[in-house]
């Protein structure tokens, strides 16, 4: 055996390193987002005050109840959801090895959208409404598993089939029921579903999927290692001692309760989910125990800065945040299209 | 690591409604052999050895390893026992050639478990041994069918397995690199299982030969044993000959055009044959 030459070790100092600065430079944007994000909107607050108000020091006014009642529930929210669609989504893209996937490839935000119409339609409270979406998250992703599963298996191919035949399925219910009961209430819900939204937020709303966020982010760095093992394909993975049917069954019903309780809180704010993993995979490579913890801080900084450009742009009207980014993530993942069209079904 | 003998008895394989694609295969590797698998396309190689490695399940027979029924093995500690190259790897997903060998590692450490500087030096050697240390940093993909060859070899030992199984190792190989790996593989301590085409890289580097058709073991033995004329007529319909070459002591087949003008006789078909009939006893009933 030849002595081994440093110079073309395989694993080097570098790819820690390139993780931890790209890291620190979105954890500084993230920050200066939210600290935007509180200081601006219909109302302009200095700087100064929006740090009095956030450390307690502030005099009780109307500053500091737009600040810390308003506007913080809806930064940190932002914040919580733009990380959970992009850790969901970068995790289902190795769960079906193909790069269109995203946290709605499974049909739970139309089984979201489907429940929380359903509870308007039958005329019940706000809470419900919630429950009826969370109800239905969870109703579609049981139906795509069931379908998708043959024994303990979990194939690829059949879960993006069952979850796109769900979807639709699901979406068509949606339109039924609200062509024959057509009233402005309901397609409000509907709007606030499809598009997505965080003006709903509230600081009790934001306690259960933050939460949540941690929980999966934690299980989800420990499973970084079998991640990696699926990209390498089935025979790989399984001749290097993964159960990938098992595996990939545990993972997708993790990534599915996640996905749950955010669509709950926000509806289905599109494009964060497919395309912050696809930059993060750009930026540090495609080993997810950089690329988790990388795409959870970019997709929170991102939605972060799409709400406030949301609330800012055309103030005091709103845009639809899910609007926002289906604005800025289309062209790109045209990009990435272009970009990748010779090595079709590459990632990144 | 101790190393075991692997017994295949009488296994056999049908596809869900489909045909028999291994009928009561016996294959015995003794500890630290070196066993190829030769055959015509679509004779069950790949088959055969997906059972050995894993990733198919015998409907008939059992696979034991040093004893050990395979079956009972979990996925990972199979992995930790048999490392396989095979045929078809999937592509990188823009993993480095260095971390696509470094998951060799993966069946020896819990899921949650990072890699140390111990583990980061055993797949540097290892693709130093399979000439792949230059590609280490290269994306997966951006490889050529021969360096990736290299570099899922170089995985495979970082596997470190008591029995190393190869899915027709030399496909893509340029001529020195295909006699590199394979001395590779027969000086390796672990056993070694492989599937070739090269009738003349199998009789030079394995111990011994099994000669699969239509799922069935038709011969099996040393490489002089097994490598005639008439064999090779009867189950790849060819016309050979056969030489024990001077300097590397192996048989050597010089293939030869067929004598009848309208092409190739039919493996199957019944047939004067010039070269005097080999006695075929293992053929029927004893093997099957």
């Amino acid at each position: 055996m030849t002595p081994v030459r440093s110079s073309t070790a395989p694993r080097s100092s570098a790819a820690p390193a390139r993780c931890a600065l790209v890291c620190g430079v979105l954890a500084a944007v993230l920050v200066a987002g939210a600290l935007a994000g509180l200081a601006l909107g219909a109302a302009r607050i200095p700087l100064a005050d929006v740090l009095a108000a956030l450390t307690g020091r502030a005099q009780p006014g109307p500053f500091t109840t737009i600040v810390l009642d308003v506007r913080l529930p809806r930064v940190l929210l932002a914040a919580v959801v733009g990380a959970g669609l992009a850790l969901v989504g970068a995790v289902l893209q190795a769960l079906v090895r193909n790069p269109l996937a995203d946290p709605y490839l499974l049909g739970i935000s139309s089984g979201a959208s489907m429940g929380a119409v359903l509870s308007v339609v039958l005329g019940v409270g706000a809470v419900s409404m919630q429950a009826g979406a969370f109800a239905g998250a969870l109703l579609a992703t049981v139906t795509v598993y069931a379908m998708a599963r043959s024994g303990a298996a979990v194939t690829t191919g059949r879960l993006v089939l069952a979850g796109v035949a769900v979807q639709y399925v699901l979406s068509a219910l949606t339109s039924l029921v609200l062509v024959t009961s057509a009233e402005k209430e309901h397609l409000r819900a509907i709007l606030f579903w499809t598009l997505g939204g965080l003006g709903q937020a509230r600081l009790h709303t934001v306690l259960l999927p933050a939460l949540v966020l941690a929980a999966g982010l934690v299980l989800l760095l420990a499973l970084a290692r079998p991640l990696d093992l699926l990209l390498v394909g089935e025979e790989g993975a399984t001749v290097l001692g993964l159960d990938t049917g098992r595996f990939r069954a545990a993972s997708f019903v993790l990534a599915s309760l996640v996905t749950a309780v955010l669509v709950t809180v926000s509806g289905a704010i599109g494009f964060v989910g497919l395309m912050v993993p696809h930059a993060a995979r750009m930026a540090v490579g495609a080993g997810h125990r950089a690329l988790l913890p990388v795409a959870a801080l970019g997709g929170a900084a991102f939605l972060v800065l799409a709400d406030l450009a949301a609330r800012t742009v055309a103030a005091p009207e709103e845009i639809p945040v899910g609007v926002l980014t289906a604005l800025t993530g289309g062209p790109f993942f045209l990009w990435l299209l272009r970009r990748t069209r010779h090595a079709e079904g590459a990632m990144g | 690591m101790p190393l075991h003998a692997l017994d295949v008895e009488k296994v056999s394989y049908r596809a869900a409604g489909g045909p028999l694609l291994l009928d009561g295969v016996h294959l015995r590797a003794a500890p630290g052999e070196t066993v190829g698998v030769v055959g015509p396309n679509g004779s069950g190689k790949t088959t055969l050895l997906r059972c050995v490695y894993g990733t198919l399940r015998p409907t008939g027979g059992r696979i034991t390893l040093g004893g050990h029924d395979a079956a009972a093995l979990s996925v990972k500690a199979r992995a930790r026992r048999v490392a396989a190259v095979p045929q078809e790897a999937g592509g990188g997903f823009g993993l480095t050639a260095g971390r696509i060998a470094a998951m060799g590692r993966s069946p020896h450490k819990r899921f949650w478990e990072g890699d140390t500087a111990a583990d980061a030096a055993r797949v540097a050697a290892a693709l130093e041994r399979t000439g792949a240390a230059a590609l280490a940093r290269r994306p997966f993909d951006e490889l050529s069918g021969g360096e990736r060859q290299r570099v899922l070899v170089a995985r495979a030992l970082v596997q470190e397995p008591e029995l190393l199984v190869l899915d027709e190792p030399t496909n893509h190989l340029d001529v020195r690199y295909q006699w590199e790996l394979l001395a590779l593989v027969r000086d390796l301590p672990a056993t070694g299982l492989l599937a070739l085409h090269d009738l003349n890289l199998a009789a030079y580097f394995c111990d011994r030969l099994y000669v699969l058709e239509a799922g069935r073991v038709v011969a099996d033995g040393t490489p002089e044993e097994v490598l005639t004329p008439g064999l090779l007529a009867e189950v790849y319909g060819v016309r050979a000959e056969v030489d024990v070459h001077p300097e590397t002591g192996a048989p050597t087949v010089v293939y030869l055009p067929p004598r009848e003008p309208r092409g190739l006789p039919h493996p199957r078909e019944p047939r004067e044959t010039q070269e005097p009939r080999e006695p075929r006893e293992p053929r029927e009933g004893a093997r099957g």
